[in-house]
């Protein structure tokens, strides 16, 4: 190998394909020739299929269900009940915020679309045909969507199971619907502060209730091998080994005796991180039948019972001085959690790190109080793509800071800058108690206001408004801002897990003879393209081409374990553990080559993809050279073979952060918002794979973009949920979606072993915000401070209806 | 349910089956034939993650009968291209990245197919207008509409040789 002609440096680093080269995806062959491997395309012989009788009220007594014209019905093979679960224990089961949730309506129902019962039948048609023939007597019983009203002192008691209880996971219960008080920062030091303010902007922000609605449903095939005792669960898992641990606990069969696997997954977003009760009555039904059990639940089953996100009524104040210098904030948080605490958030975090609040500023003190609600809605609260609950926050503070701004009479532009929290101030505590770990938040911010040409989109915006004020036009623009610090990569295993799992992640790396390598991890990817980026991570790391290294996730059998993929955790965490195995592989390739060499290991050097002679270039062994030799030669002092394993706890979080520029044109008179222009730089730390980041933000931003302008959840009074297919869930089309300019700064993490900071949910914390406050800018000129998201087109219709716009 | 005896051509290969005449032609494609490309999203004709050709015309398979498409043609996305011949459409989407999870990327590619014949010199903005009867939770469509501008040019140009 040494004879060949020698190729350059570069060349050599070219070949690797490793840090920050676009990297073509290694995932794309199959998926663009359909040969995707999803849940549903799983069929295994003698399958069955569940599917659900859901309650259609919110809240009711059920008095009676009968499953015998169901059970006549030829190919039904069972009808499942609470009571029939009841036996097994696993009637309820517990969920991820220390709650617990029924799994089949046990006596009621508590929010529409609420499992009743799960029938078991040889077709999925037939299995339709049965869920209609289930009669389940309902009594009705008073709804409570409103979390406010939740509280007040005679409104009806939802949660009947928790009776007497004074206490929950998180503390203190003060009402039969108040689930906790969580408490972070300086209470007292806030309010003194904020009592002698010089200037107080108050507002409250609502962040409506919406969904992440992967385009694939959640599901799962359950298969239960009565001959081996072990149970196979194929499933749309983000968290594939943390579904092992629930479902061995619960179940009581071994954990080895279960093997979970999630095979391709079509989208996440924070839906298919929790616990489901179909999992759980496949399950069953599978150890009670003998056979497969497979159950896919429908867009509307999707919508109306997996998964929300948000819903967070946030009381915000922030106090200043009269040049614009942010001295304290305050914020009350009353969080709709629904029918069962099931948020999936880190155990000692019952509303995620939403005391991120205080964004990208410096502010000397501070205070968050979030008060969690039952009401007569789904289950859920989960991290839609975001990290926990810090899409939340962040756009309240960037609500905030524009409140402030018109309250200080100064563009928002300045208001920000004057209080980012400064380069040399970093790692930097936060009021609330976080460790930013690294940023450059002044150079992020103007490089964003240049890039869009700020002053001339501000004078452009006054000339607009003069020639609305003459009757010249019917367009205002408006001017969306965000400075937005995330808080991601959960997390040290000090503060941070998951039913009592640190949230460490992990990598187990082979190198084989011939030079080639296979690196398995504890997360799974959603899209995000894993196979492509962790070999990359790897490549530099220990000098084989990344086309030479295969990632495999998602099959517990066979991966080391881990917390799964949300909250942008993979890079953070898994990446990290990739990063350190490969230097464990390094560390052992180092000895062998100082064998082959015969120096001292001290006296080489690496440079690439080998091992060099310090001062004799020409000496040198290759990593594919090295992993030969381990196998093949008999090393003193040195097991064969090369192979590491890392599990990964991170020292701290990462602080990836982004400024996000939007401009909107918006008729006053039909309340349509064009957006002309969207301008996203992001700051992830050290960039992987620019294409798949470029990508990530484009998806993110539409995300966004959709939540802002039009995607809700929402209930009428006696709870029916009004948004429960795609004809009223907004999902933006590439008609209405806007082109992107994406742009970067590049701020490694310091304490990160390759800098990386994560990226996948950035673009959906900033961009809220940035699209929310321009519809605010539009307006702001007549008067506008605060209305509530999702801005469609009869919101921002009636925002100008509202301030007399109309004549 | 009594069946129905159905002639389906699929990728060119005549199939003869059994359905129910409720029977949806997505659960036919997937789970009598097989053909597990074409995916199930929403089962309301939405998202278009379904979508097939069904005699030269771009059809959400999830709302169309199986005894609709008695005697029909259907292209799916296992009829483009092969493992060692991707169609250009297939390799513009791995090139410009206009995919992430793969979900909605076999009937997006099978759409694309349908508008590129419609129309072989799309302008961006009849890409977009084109390609509405597709959702996507991943891309963000930017990267999609210039894989299908990027396809067309080559399309085109591997046509113009030819002539």
């Amino acid at each position: 190998m040494n004879e060949l002609a020698p190729i350059s440096r570069e060349d050599r680093v070219e070949k690797l394909k490793g840090l920050g080269h676009s990297r073509k995806r290694v995932e794309d062959v199959r998926f663009t020739q359909g040969k995707g491997n999803y849940v549903d395309d799983l069929k295994l012989p003698s399958m069955l299929y569940g599917d659900f009788v859901r309650s259609p009220y919110a809240h009711a007594r059920v008095t009676s269900i009968d499953k015998s014209a169901a059970l006549a019905l030829p190919g039904v093979v069972a009808v499942l009940t609470a009571e029939d679960l009841a036996p097994l224990n696993l009637h309820w089961m517990p969920t991820l915020a220390g709650d617990k949730q029924m799994v089949l309506a046990d006596g009621k129902v508590l929010f529409q679309g609420q499992e009743v019962a799960f029938v078991v039948a040889n077709d999925r048609y037939v299995a339709a045909d049965a869920v209609d023939l289930v009669v389940v007597e309902y009594e009705e019983l008073p709804v409570v969507t409103d979390p406010f009203k939740a509280l007040e002192p005679d409104a009806p008691v939802l949660r009947e199971d928790l009776a007497g209880q004074t206490s929950g996971a998180h503390g203190e219960r003060r009402h039969h619907n108040h689930i906790f008080l969580w408490e972070v920062g300086d209470k007292q030091a806030t309010e003194e502060v904020i009592a002698s303010a010089e200037v107080v902007a108050e507002e409250m922000v609502y962040y409506h209730r919406t969904h992440p609605c992967p385009l694939e449903t959640c599901g799962c095939v359950a298969s239960m091998d009565a001959v081996n005792g072990k149970l196979t669960i194929h499933g749309t898992f983000q968290a594939p080994h943390v579904v092992r641990t629930v479902a061995s606990l619960l179940s009581g069969i071994e954990e080895h005796k279960i093997r979970v696997i999630s095979p391709d997954i079509g989208g996440g977003f924070g839906n298919k991180v929790g616990v489901y009760p179909g999992y759980v009555c496949a399950i069953v039904a599978s150890i009670v039948t003998g056979k497969p059990v497979k159950w896919i639940e429908d867009r509307m089953e999707n919508l109306t019972a997996t998964a929300f996100a948000r819903d967070y009524w946030m009381k915000g104040r922030i106090a200043a001085t009269k040049d614009g210098r942010i001295t304290a904030l305050s914020c009350h948080v009353t969080a709709d959690h629904g029918a069962f605490d099931a948020c999936a958030d880190p155990t000692k975090f019952p509303a995620g790190f939403f005391s991120i609040v205080t964004g990208s500023y410096d502010i000397p003190v501070a205070y968050v109080g979030v008060d969690g609600v039952y009401t007569n809605k789904a289950p859920g609260g989960v991290a839609y793509r975001c990290s926990f609950r810090v899409t939340e926050a962040a756009y309240l503070i960037e609500r905030m800071i524009e409140v402030l701004a018109i309250e200080l009479g100064m563009d928002a532009a300045e208001v920000r800058a004057k209080n980012f929290i400064r380069k040399d101030q970093f790692p930097y505590q936060s009021a609330l108690g976080w460790e930013y770990d690294s940023g450059d938040y002044h150079t992020a911010w103007n490089k964003a206001l240049k890039a869009v040409g700020y002053e001339d989109l501000r004078r452009e915006q006054a000339e607009r408004v003069e020639a609305f004020k003459r009757g010249e036009t019917r367009k205002l623009i408006g001017i969306g801002l965000t400075h937005f610090t995330e808080i991601v990569g959960a997390g040290p295993v000090k503060n941070c897990d998951i039913l009592g799992m640190g949230m460490f992640d992990s990598c187990e790396i082979r190198i084989h003879p011939t030079g080639s390598a296979i690196a398995r991890l504890g997360t799974i990817s959603q899209g995000q393209g894993h196979a492509t980026t962790f070999a990359q991570i790897l490549a530099s790391e220990i000098g084989l081409p990344a086309d030479s290294i295969t990632i495999e996730e998602g099959d517990t059998d066979t991966a080391p374990y881990g917390l799964g993929t949300y909250g942008s955790r993979s890079t953070p965490v898994a990446g990290a553990a990739t990063a350190m195995a490969g230097r464990k592989i390094r560390a052992k390739a180092q000895m062998i080559a100082a064998y082959l060499l015969e120096v001292h290991d001290g006296d080489l050097e690496w440079d690439v993809d080998r091992f060099v002679v310090k001062g004799a270039p020409e000496r040198f062994k290759t990593m594919a050279e090295i992993a030969y030799a381990s196998y093949n030669q008999a090393i003193p002092g040195l097991e064969p073979g090369l192979e590491a394993v890392s599990y990964y706890d991170p020292p701290n979080m990462t602080y990836p952060f982004g400024a996000y520029v939007c401009v909107m044109e918006i008729d006053v008179d039909t309340g349509v918002a064009d957006i002309r222009q969207f301008y996203a730089l992001d700051d992830c730390g050290t960039r992987i794979n620019p294409m798949i980041i470029e990508g990530q933000v484009h998806g993110g931003l539409t995300e966004a973009f959709a939540i802002a302008m039009g995607q809700e959840i929402a209930y009428d009074e006696i709870g029916n949920v009004k948004n429960a297919t795609l004809m009223d869930f907004f999902l933006p089309t590439a008609w209405e979606t806007p082109h992107y300019v994406t742009d970067f700064t590049e701020t490694p993490s310091p304490h990160h072993p390759i800098g990386a900071k994560g990226v996948g949910e950035s673009p959906n914390v900033g961009g809220v915000p940035a699209f929310s406050n321009a519809v605010h800018d539009a307006f702001r000129v007549f008067g506008l401070k605060q209305a509530h998201m999702p801005h469609d087109h009869w919101r921002i219709w009636k925002i100008a209806h509202d301030l007399g716009l109309h004549g | 349910m009594k069946k129905m005896q159905l002639t389906l051509t699929v990728n060119g290969e005549a199939h003869e089956l059994l359905a129910e005449p409720r029977e949806l032609l997505i659960h036919v494609l997937r789970e009598k034939l097989n053909l597990t490309g074409p995916h199930i999203g929403c089962e309301t004709s939405h998202c278009g993650a379904c979508t097939v050709d069904m005699n030269g015309r771009s059809v959400k398979s999830c709302t169309v009968f199986a005894a609709q498409a008695n005697g029909a043609a259907i292209t799916t996305i296992e009829g483009l291209g092969s493992p060692g011949a991707l169609h250009p459409l297939q390799e513009a989407f791995r090139e410009h990245h206009g995919l992430q999870c793969g979900f909605c990327t076999p009937g997006m590619i099978t759409r694309a197919h349908r508008l590129l014949q419609e129309n072989p010199n799309p302008s961006e903005e009849d890409i977009r207008f084109g390609m509405a009867g597709n959702l996507c939770r991943c891309t963000g469509y930017q990267n999609i509409v210039k894989a299908i501008l990027a396809a067309a040019a080559e399309m085109n140009a591997v046509k113009e040789a030819a002539e």
